[in-house]
């Protein structure tokens, strides 16, 4: 088990550490086209090949990663505040505050979110760097992915108010605000972990489906979404397994995430 | 041949080029006697009408070009006016009435016989406003009635009320109607009628058995029993089914499905060469949009139009976007239009370095690797297009590197179609765009709403009440004046000096023709693809189908 973690932490740390190491690893950059070596298949000069534009996929691999890396958790991270807020707040509450939280939850969650997206993206200025492209599209992630994780915390938050130990706890004269710090959001912990955790996925995968609207990370910039846009075409890809690379890394990522954080409440458990 | 200067055709002379034609066709594919069997192809779209008339998508025109019957039918191979229905034509000197005599003994699908009424009947349903054809607007060059004469029983006239430019060309897309038919438009004079039709699932369109046409052999044409069109938009399931052997054609593949097509079965593949599409990168010119006022000198200054067009790697463009299977676009007609391209223009010329001289005439100047013009501001704008679009996409991120070595920062930004759109012909709310033409039709005419500057279409400065630069009005004079004329030399000489102007300031930058590529089963006999719509299947009455 503890060899199992190890490994789980070491792949971690290879895609955190390589990702952060980009510029060192890959001097040439994710922008640089190589436009005689198009579609290139692996090489001792580009170790993951070339895209369909010349560029080292090895490169936008580590720079994706650092993006997705760095930006999905912080999108899920707030996502998953705005949906214990919400959520949590209303289900302790209880009563008229849940009622209206909920409501105001199925509102956003009735919102065509798709087509509110593509509006927002044709007010956006078009003069914006693939940095701040890169910002604004995991922010309005962050922004419109809360509503599902608030009706699950609000369900365990009410659980938890009608628990017996918050009873005793409220019995021996605990105020309401102490009670909601000390008692009830810790034991929301696992669902806020299980949903930040679920998000991440879920926001690198949105961020692909983005992309095609034009509301993606803005060219040069790679990220894993785009870099798995390239795996669109099912046809080429059986004899170009290397283009996998990104995917299973995500794969690897995400898992990794969760593996070592079941482990850890295993061990305050 | 002539058309347009009063004599008829002879029709000995056009049934020699007819036989020379085919000839070469059956030597081209090694064209079996065999007879029969069904040809089977997709549709990407359901049709929305099976009224010749109101055509106005592509499966609706591809069901129209095989079950119509046409007075004159353009050869998609030679590019030739040829007689169809009527034996000859002739155009009045002033472009207003046509006359044509008709072939004899002709029948529709369902037997009922054709005559000249027929053609009155088609012609007084075309200009019916309260049909609203597609079609018809073609031939809509002013208010008035036209009127149509029968001069004898094989002899009709048809007046319009002012000159129509290439008017005998536009009855390419005139499926005549029977005016006595129980069917109605069901009817046809074409070598394949409707059968069966299963809403979005297939069409099935089956021989006409009083079809006019035979062969050199006195055999009747088509050779074909049916065919059988699915509907099926999902590009990559056609692909699917064609590798299967469901389809034995696919009429229009991308460079990319190509490749990987050719990669497996080379003989499987046509490329016939550049196309009468193009893509292009402009700027907006117009007065008011809302974009910086030192931008819109840029845009407007031929010079920093002509810069940017010099730095594009035209080759790149072609080479690796479209993997080859696209050619450097030389101006607004590509090559593939015999008649109407201006020769005179080069290719394009890809020069950074003199790229940066002709910036430096409107005092731009390079600071540490960038860009700024005289008043310090760095150059930088945006590119937009259409998200979804892989080609145009990587065309631009390309554009976008090449620009780079000049000192101008790009920002491509793709959007989704309408709000793309939107922001092209209302709010004007954008810096440049790239997007294309699909040209279906060889005459200039057919762009006179974008080369006018009152159009609608004038995409870089729309809708002007007076040409804004002595160049848009002498673009405006030139076409008004090939339009008018009913010489074609004199008309392709001013349609040449708006190609030369079109080139020299550059208000459209002309990026790649795109080859028409297609791809055709082995089982298919007598197919030539070509580069004008419908690529594969242009002679469909004389292809045949072995083996299902």
């Amino acid at each position: 088990m503890r060899l199992g973690r190890i490994l789980w932490f070491a792949v971690l740390a290879i895609a955190l550490g390589a990702s952060g190491a980009a510029n060192w690893l890959a001097p040439a950059g994710y922008a640089k086209q190589y436009r005689e070596a198009t579609d290139a298949r692996p090489s001792a000069e580009h170790w993951l090949g070339t895209d369909e534009l010349g560029r080292d996929r090895f490169a936008r691999v580590l720079y994706g990663t650092r993006i997705s890396l760095l930006l999905a958790p912080a999108a899920a991270l707030l996502s998953t505040l705005l949906a214990a807020l919400i959520g949590g707040l209303a289900g302790y509450l209880g009563g008229v505050w849940s009622r209206i939280a909920m409501a105001v939850t199925d509102l956003f969650l009735s919102l065509p979110w798709l087509f509110l997206l593509i509006t927002v993206r044709a007010l956006m200025p078009l003069n914006v760097s693939p940095f701040v492209s890169v910002l604004v599209t995991f922010l309005l992630l962050g922004l419109l992915g809360w509503t599902v994780a608030a009706r699950v915390l609000c369900a365990s938050a009410a659980s938890v108010r009608s628990s017996d130990f918050v009873r005793q706890a409220k019995a021996a004269g605990l105020s309401g605000q102490r009670l909601f710090w000390v008692h009830v959001v810790p034991n929301l912990k696992p669902v806020l972990y299980a949903q930040f955790w679920i998000s991440i996925p879920v926001f690198i995968l949105s961020e692909a489906n983005l992309g095609i609207l034009g509301l993606g990370v803005a060219e040069p910039m790679p990220s894993w979404g785009s870099l798995l846009k390239e795996l669109e075409s099912l046809v080429s890809v059986g004899a170009e397994p290397w283009k996998f690379v990104p995917l299973v890394l995500l794969v690897l990522v995400v898992t990794s995430f969760q593996i070592l954080l079941s482990k850890q409440e295993e061990a305050a458990g | 041949m002539k058309h347009r200067n009063g004599n008829f055709i002879t029709l000995a002379a056009l049934r020699d080029a007819f036989a020379v034609a085919i000839v070469c066709a059956g030597i081209m594919t090694g064209l079996a006697t065999a007879q029969g069997g069904q040809l089977r192809f997709c549709l990407h779209n359901e049709p929305k009408t099976f009224n010749p008339l109101q055509v106005d998508d592509d499966a609706a025109a591809s069901i129209r070009y095989l079950t119509g019957g046409v007075l004159i039918r353009l050869n998609r191979q030679t590019q030739q006016l040829e007689p169809e229905l009527a034996e000859s034509w002739k155009v009045s000197e002033d472009g207003r009435e046509i006359s044509f005599r008709l072939r004899s003994g002709i029948a529709f699908s369902d037997g009922t016989p054709f005559t000249t009424e027929d053609v009155a009947y088609t012609v007084q349903q075309l200009m019916d406003p309260a049909l609203h054809s597609p079609t018809g607007d073609s031939f809509r060059s002013a208010n008035g009635k036209v009127e149509t004469k029968v001069v004898s029983p094989s002899q009709i006239s048809i007046l319009f009320p002012a000159e129509v430019a290439g008017l005998d060309r536009l009855f390419d897309q005139v499926a005549i109607l029977s005016q006595n038919s129980p069917k109605k438009e069901m009817a046809v004079l074409g070598p394949f009628m409707v059968a069966d039709y299963k809403p979005g699932a297939s069409v099935l369109l089956q021989r006409n058995p009083n079809y006019w046409k035979r062969d050199e052999q006195g055999r009747r044409l088509p050779y074909l029993d049916s065919i059988l069109l699915n509907i099926q938009p999902n590009r990559d399931v056609e692909m699917l089914q064609f590798k299967r052997g469901e389809l034995d054609l696919i009429n229009t593949l991308d460079s990319e499905y190509f490749d990987k097509l050719a990669s497996a079965s080379p003989q499987l593949v046509h490329d016939a060469g550049p196309s009468l599409d193009s893509e292009q990168l402009w700027f907006n010119e117009v007065a008011k949009a809302p974009i910086p006022v030192y931008k819109r000198d840029w845009f407007r200054s031929a010079n920093f139009r002509r810069a940017i067009s010099e730095a594009i790697n035209r080759e790149d463009l072609s080479r690796i976007v479209y993997h080859g299977h696209a050619q450097p676009a030389m101006g607004p007609f590509s090559p593939a239009n015999k008649f109407w391209f201006d020769a005179a223009l080069k290719p394009p010329a890809y020069s950074p370095d003199k790229a940066l001289q002709a910036l430096a005439a409107d005092g731009f100047r390079l600071e540490n690797g960038t860009l700024k013009d005289r008043a310090g501001n760095a150059v930088e704008f945006s590119i937009i297009t259409n998200a979804g679009n892989k080609a145009r996409e990587r065309m631009a991120v390309l554009i976008q590197d090449d620009l780079q070595k000049i000192g101008i920062h790009v920002n491509v930004v793709t959007l989704d179609f309408p709000s793309l759109i939107e922001r092209m012909t209302q709010s004007f709310d954008y810096e440049a765009i790239i997007l294309g033409l699909t040209n279906v039709d060889l005459d200039p005419n057919e762009e006179m709403n974008v080369w006018l500057s009152s159009a609608a279409n004038h995409q870089w400065n729309p809708q002007q009440k007076t040409p804004e630069t002595p160049w848009e009005a002498e673009i405006d004079r030139l076409m008004r004046a090939q339009a008018s004329s009913g010489d074609a030399n004199k008309r392709k000489a001013a349609f040449d000096r708006v190609q030369e102007i079109v080139v020299d300031q550059q208000p459209f930058i002309f990026l790649i023709n795109k080859n028409a590529l297609s791809a055709v089963s082995t089982r298919v006999h007598g197919a030539a693809p070509v580069i004008l719509s419908p690529q594969t299947f242009w002679n469909a009455e004389r292809l045949t189908v072995s083996g299902n």
